[in-house]
């Protein structure tokens, strides 16, 4: 694979090792290497407990890793970082918070200027369709609405890197597949880093540019996969032919498995 | 049941009680020292309204009360603080904790009166202490509810502790710290009781005691039927407070629907939510 010499984030030999238990030591990642390209899409597919979510952990710097590393634009992550967002599978959305007031949480955190922030804030929940709710709580917006805000949030601070972890995993298949074409529409307007962790191999092929397969026990890249259908892509390309060899191609690596969703 | 139609029917079920009260006194010749008819408590209420001495006293305890329970729930929050920030704390200071909250502090109470006297201070340091544990539990096992992908989020966004404090733990303890509060009110009124029977010069559980000695059991009902009003006041106010506070808790939204929440019906449930922890069921 040639590497791009923009890379957002470049992770080298690395390896998570949770301390013993009653039966030793769980080796959760183990030899992970890939780079994630400017402006590329990637989506990480895999069965539940394939380390998957810990991989997302260790680059956002939530977690150490036990050995190997993460660069951001060329700088070692060691703690969290200001510049990467993170959208997890439930919205994590504060109740306390009209929502605009949670998509500038950021802001509050960081300290900058709420008022200048404001604007970009509103033109924000504009993108995503949610103009008009700015002043309503998150407990009165659905599930669907609720992850829209938590998109908008991540992006209110402008990060380089989006991670996303399973966004659309607790969402019903109707609003997932309406949440996809929306989070591809976002991303061709703004052109945003993301590494996408699904456990959805359609959703995967659907909005990715390339999907990383990871294997379980422990967790492994075991192929990067390009997707070169043209974008946007509709709903409808699931049912065109290259759509189809891609999953099988994936889906041949879980066919023992029953761990994934087809 | 309707709000209208179930406010009738508590009414005629009070009145009928009543009435039948008076009639079963009256009929089978029971002594006033023993159980006073309800006219007689009655009576009893009136005069020592129209006198005065009710109010004089009242408030003397009210004031015991919220001044206990200020001062116990703010000792309770700072300590529950601690220890739900710093697990040395916990370790070092859990056992005598759970020693202390085993104990019934009302049989600190005569201690307490040889310490601090006869006056306000004995009063007010009894409510405290009782009104300190329920509060110091929900405080800790509030601060520590927060969820765990919300503080992910935080730290994602570098956070500080101190911001991880106060814009997710504290606004998540809430609830706990909220249902800590009512339990504690009742509580103070409870520690501010015992204490003036241990030894006052004033307040309702100095009237109750005084007219225990004379026999004034009809005054002795009216007594109780007035800590009954204040506890209700009491406990009203905090529940106000909580509605404001807790506006987006989902508990909140459900129990704001009936004119008299199910919840309530024991003060001791504190609220609906009763968290999981080795440290429940406070003793006063």
């Amino acid at each position: 694979m040639a590497e791009p010499p923009d890379a957002v984030i470049a992770v080298k030999g690395l390896r998570k090792e949770y301390p013993a238990s009653s039966r030793g030591a769980v080796l959760a990642l183990e030899d992970i290497d890939f780079e994630v390209a400017e402006g590329e899409f990637v989506a990480l597919v895999g069965p539940s407990g394939c380390g998957k979510s810990t991989l997302l952990k260790i680059v956002a710097g939530l977690l150490p890793a036990t050995d190997g590393e993460v660069m951001l634009r060329s700088l070692p992550v060691t703690g969290p970082r200001r510049d990467i967002g993170v959208v997890f599978q439930s919205p994590v959305l504060f109740p306390w918070r009209t929502v605009l007031e949670n998509v500038l949480l950021p802001v509050d955190v960081q300290r900058l200027d709420r008022a200048k922030h404001r604007a970009r804030a509103l033109g924000l929940l504009a993108l995503v369709g949610l103009s008009g709710f700015e002043e309503r709580y998150p407990w009165e917006l659905s599930g669907g609405m609720q992850q829209r805000v938590a998109i908008t949030r991540s992006l209110m601070h402008d990060p380089a890197l989006l991670l996303m972890d399973e966004p659309f995993g607790a969402l019903d298949a109707m609003t997932r597949e309406s949440l996809n074409l929306e989070l591809q529409r976002i991303w061709l307007e703004r052109r945003e880093t993301i590494l996408f962790v699904t456990h959805s191999i359609p959703e995967a092929v659907f909005l990715a540019d390339r999907v990383f397969v990871m294997t379980p026990r422990p967790g492994r890249v075991l192929e990067r996969i390009e997707v070169r259908i043209p974008r946007p892509r509709t709903l409808e390309v699931m049912a065109t032919p290259e759509f189809g060899r891609i999953a099988r191609a994936i889906r041949a690596h879980f066919n023992l498995r029953a761990e994934v969703d087809a | 049941m309707t709000g209208i139609r179930g406010a009738i029917g508590r009414a005629v079920l009070l009145a009928g009680s009543l009435v039948l009260w008076e009639a079963a006194v009256r009929a089978l010749h029971v002594p006033a020292f023993i159980l006073p008819p309800p006219s007689q408590i009655g009576l009893a209420l009136y005069r020592g309204a129209e006198s005065g001495i009710y109010l004089q006293h009242s408030w003397i305890t009210l004031v015991e009360t919220v001044l206990g329970f200020l001062l116990g729930s703010a000792v309770a929050f700072l300590i529950g603080t601690v220890l739900a920030s710093s697990r040395r704390a916990e370790y070092f200071l859990y056992p005598f904790i759970v020693m202390f909250q085993n104990m019934p502090k009302v049989a600190l109470a005569p201690l307490i009166i040889i310490w601090f006297g006869l006056g306000l201070g004995s009063k007010v340091v009894s409510a405290a202490l009782i009104a300190f544990f329920p509060l110091l539990v929900n405080t800790i096992v509030g601060l520590r509810s927060a969820d765990e992908d919300r503080v992910d989020l935080m730290r994602s966004l570098g956070a500080t502790p101190m911001q991880i404090f106060w814009m997710l733990r504290l606004p998540s303890a809430l609830p706990f710290v909220m249902a800590g509060l009512e339990v504690a009110m009742v509580f103070s009124l409870v520690g501010a009781i015992v204490a003036e029977f241990v030894g006052s010069e004033a307040g309702l559980g100095m009237l109750i005691q005084s007219r225990n000695f004379s026999m004034d059991v009809a005054g002795e009902f009216a007594v109780l039927f007035l800590l009954a009003v204040l506890g209700l006041a009491l406990n009203a106010v905090v529940v106000l407070v909580r509605r404001r506070v807790l506006f987006w808790d989902p508990s909140e939204k459900q129990a704001s629907g009936g004119p008299w929440p199910e919840e309530r019906a024991l003060p001791a449930t504190g609220g609906g939510r009763r968290p999981e922890h080795p440290m429940k069921g406070s003793t006063p």
